[in-house]
């Protein structure tokens, strides 16, 4: 379209993104041949969590928050209790934290499996489905068939520790409703070993994709701990400097609203974006990775640290091989506790927890009452961090959208999203793209 | 030889919730394959690039409606398609975002939102069921994935799905877990809850909670009254009664109106 003194404009729109949970929509909006803004529109209805939370008992905090995401209800799970139990002076004695890191490592896998081979895989061999490419080849019919066993693997763990894939119902504050079996967790072991070679050969395999050059100067932000690589506990440090308890993310950051965006947006204070996920955690946390992992990492021929958010698709490869191992490793090791939870007694007070969900850290803030009654309850998803960051990798690509016809405009700005992994219902309490060109 | 009649087309759409039911789909490592070659997936947007054009034959829908837009799409998807099926209490009882239908969702939208104006949301969240027909609901928070197979078989075998309504007390039975009710003293909804779970909380020594919404005809009353009993608050029952089928109609009321009881503020 050309308006009356000569600018020509042009809008081009993903009308809702697709491979990504939840519903966004995307702007980009060109005037003249240059990139004048973008919005990453989230438009998933919002569900008030925050506000329901308010006089609830802190005790359904696992069962409750679980509800905000179908595909990371660990994440939610882990966040909310241990938030709680800073309140209520709890901590996890080593077995009943072993068997919460196995929890996790479960959800990890098959969160990290479903999006390399289902939801991120298509992009770079150029599906429009996972579906699509098993119907393509019987060789890519047996890729999809590995990240499906893989998952299913995965999924085990979270169905013997959590009691069910999805919504696990054995978590409580102060440990769990029952502690399995040592043959329960036995059962899964040659499962496990077969899926962590496959997982070894996903690491291979996402190495040989063919990644867009792109690279910027990030800030990474991710949970950092002296003995593991950070899945419950640790301090919140960055790629520039900082490092800080949990209890002072509110210092450094600051959560906001857009117009645009029914997910409120997050920015370091003073600052701007930041980035969050598999490839934050990687990137600052290499070193406390299994020996096994990291010469797998070595093995891609692949630098890290790595700025290219493409590469993200190897740093989720490489969780999933480290979950694996350090799964083995806890079901080799454990003896079932002698009880499944720790005594306390609910009292007043405030209480903040970060954990690593499969897309970054994830941060939940409680205050009670001295019946244990939730008075207020502040939850920031990772996905709701990214985005801010999402939309400056949008306008950093933007220039090569100018002149690329509609579809495959919209095609590369969905999956410049898609190298984050988002999970939109997360971020509100997913991609419509417009391309407006004036 | 190749049966060359087209494959029944399936559309899977979502309102608001938390993607967890669509994923049972995807959790259904085994069959995935087999599934897709049996249907047409021809429109689920959390695996696929595939626009929204056409008729569906089986339209699985997930998810409350709790937008202006979403009254909308819905009266939409109804109209393309020959079957709708509701799965998950988002869409068959409002989810726990339903909450919202007590309260006061101004108030809702000042505590997390400083710009409140920006967000466009309807006072109500509601089952699908409330908008338009609906064929079949599958219950659970949660769904079964199993008893989504079987949804989806029995729909191309063209009978009724065989999915149970009795209490999730029958399940427990089926599998020899002793009550725990009876047994341990734990509060327990499972007379009162629909079946499809398998009984998990009680085989992991806890009550059921509920999350596959009310069981067919089911006694709240009388099971409020042994909750009562056995130390249980009023206020703390309601809690456990409204979570995420808090706005279906047998759980809706309050236990302290059910039972003329003078409920004492926490």
């Amino acid at each position: 379209m050309t308006e009356p003194d000569g600018k020509s404009c042009r809008t081009i729109t993903v009308q809702a993104l697709a491979r990504v949970e939840g519903e966004g929509a995307l702007t980009i909006r060109f005037r003249d041949g240059q990139v004048e803004g973008v919005e990453l529109r989230i438009y998933e209805p919002p569900r008030f969590y925050e506000a329901f939370l308010r006089g609830r008992g802190a005790l359904e905090v696992p069962d409750i928050t679980a509800r905000i995401c179908g595909i990371c209800p660990v994440a939610y799970q882990m966040s909310s209790v241990h938030a709680v139990e800073r309140i209520f002076g709890v901590t996890m004695p080593p077995p009943l934290r072993d068997l919460r890191r196995l929890l996790y490592c479960g959800e990890w896998i098959e969160s990290n499996t479903l999006h390399i081979y289902l939801l991120h895989a298509p992009d770079f061999l150029g599906y429009e489905s996972a579906l699509a490419m098993a119907q393509a080849s019987p060789e890519l019919a047996a890729v999809v068939r590995r990240g499906l066993r893989m998952k299913k693997a995965g999924n085990r763990i979270v169905n013997v520790v959590g009691g069910r894939e999805v919504h696990p119902i054995n978590v409580r504050v102060g440990g769990f409703y029952r502690a399995p079996r040592r043959e329960e967790l036995q059962a899964l072991v040659d499962d496990l070993k077969w899926a962590r070679d496959a997982a070894l050969e996903t690491v291979r395999w996402s190495a040989t994709l063919p990644f867009a050059d792109f690279a910027a100067d990030y800030e990474f932000v991710a949970l950092r701990h002296p003995d593991e690589y950070p899945m419950n506990e640790g301090r919140l440090v960055s790629s520039r400097g900082l490092d800080i308890a949990p209890h002072e993310f509110a210092d450094q950051f600051e959560e906001y609203q857009v117009p645009h965006s029914n997910a409120l947006q997050a920015r370091r204070r003073g600052g701007g974006a930041y980035f969050v996920g598999p490839l934050a955690r990687w990137n600052l946390n290499a070193d406390r990775a299994p020996a096994r992992v990291q010469q797998a990492a070595a093995d891609t021929g692949i630098p890290f640290p790595n700025r290219n958010p493409y590469v993200g698709i190897v740093a989720r490869s490489l969780e999933v091989l480290l979950a694996f191992e350090e799964a083995l490793r806890l079901i080799d090791h454990y003896e079932p506790p002698a009880k499944p939870a720790v005594e306390f007694e609910p009292c007043a007070g405030v209480g903040h927890a970060i954990t690593e969900a499969p897309r970054g850290i994830l941060y939940h803030r409680y205050e009670t009452d001295s019946a244990g009654i939730i008075r207020q309850a502040d939850i920031i998803p990772p996905t709701s961090q990214n985005q801010l960051q999402m939309e400056h990798d949008l306008l950093r690509v933007a220039p090569q959208l100018v002149h690329l016809p509609e579809t495959e405009a919209a095609l590369l700005a969905e999956k410049v999203i898609r190298n984050y992994d988002p999970c939109i219902s997360c971020a509100t309490h997913f991609l419509k793209l417009q391309v407006e060109r004036q | 030889m190749a049966d060359s009649r087209p494959k029944p087309r399936l559309g899977v759409f979502k309102f608001a919730s938390c993607d967890g039911c669509q994923l049972s789909l995807l959790d259904c490592e085994d069959e995935l394959l087999t599934v897709a070659d049996a249907v047409e997936i021809a429109y689920f947007l959390e695996a696929s690039r595939r626009p929204l054009e056409g008729r569906f034959d089986l339209a699985l829908v997930e998810g409350s409606i709790s937008s202006p837009e979403q009254l909308e799409q819905i009266k939409d998807v109804r109209q393309r398609s020959r079957f709708l099926v509701t799965i998950g209490a988002c869409a068959t009882a409002g989810g726990i975002q339903a909450l919202r239908n007590w309260g006061n969702v101004q108030e809702f939208l000042q505590v997390v939102y400083a710009r409140p104006e920006y967000i466009q949301t309807l006072a109500t969240s509601t089952a699908i069921a409330e908008h338009v027909p609906v064929d079949f609901e599958l219950r659970g928070c949660p769904i079964n994935k199993h008893q989504l197979l079987e949804v989806i078989g029995a729909f191309l075998a063209g009978r009724r799905p065989n999915v149970p309504n009795h209490a999730v007390c029958v399940e427990c039975k089926r599998a020899g877990i002793v009550c725990v009710m009876v047994a341990q003293g734990i509060p327990c909804l499972g007379p009162i809850t629909h079946a499809g779970c398998g009984a998990i909380c009680p085989s992991y020594d806890r009550g059921c909670y509920g999350c596959y919404g009310p069981a067919k005809e089911p006694n709240v009353a009388s099971l409020a009254r042994q909750l009562l009993s056995m130390g249980v608050a009023p206020r703390a029952m309601d809690r456990l009664l409204h979570t995420f089928n808090a706005w279906a109609p047998e759980f809706r009321e309050g236990v302290g109106q059910r039972l003329a009881l003078k409920v004492v503020p926490e």
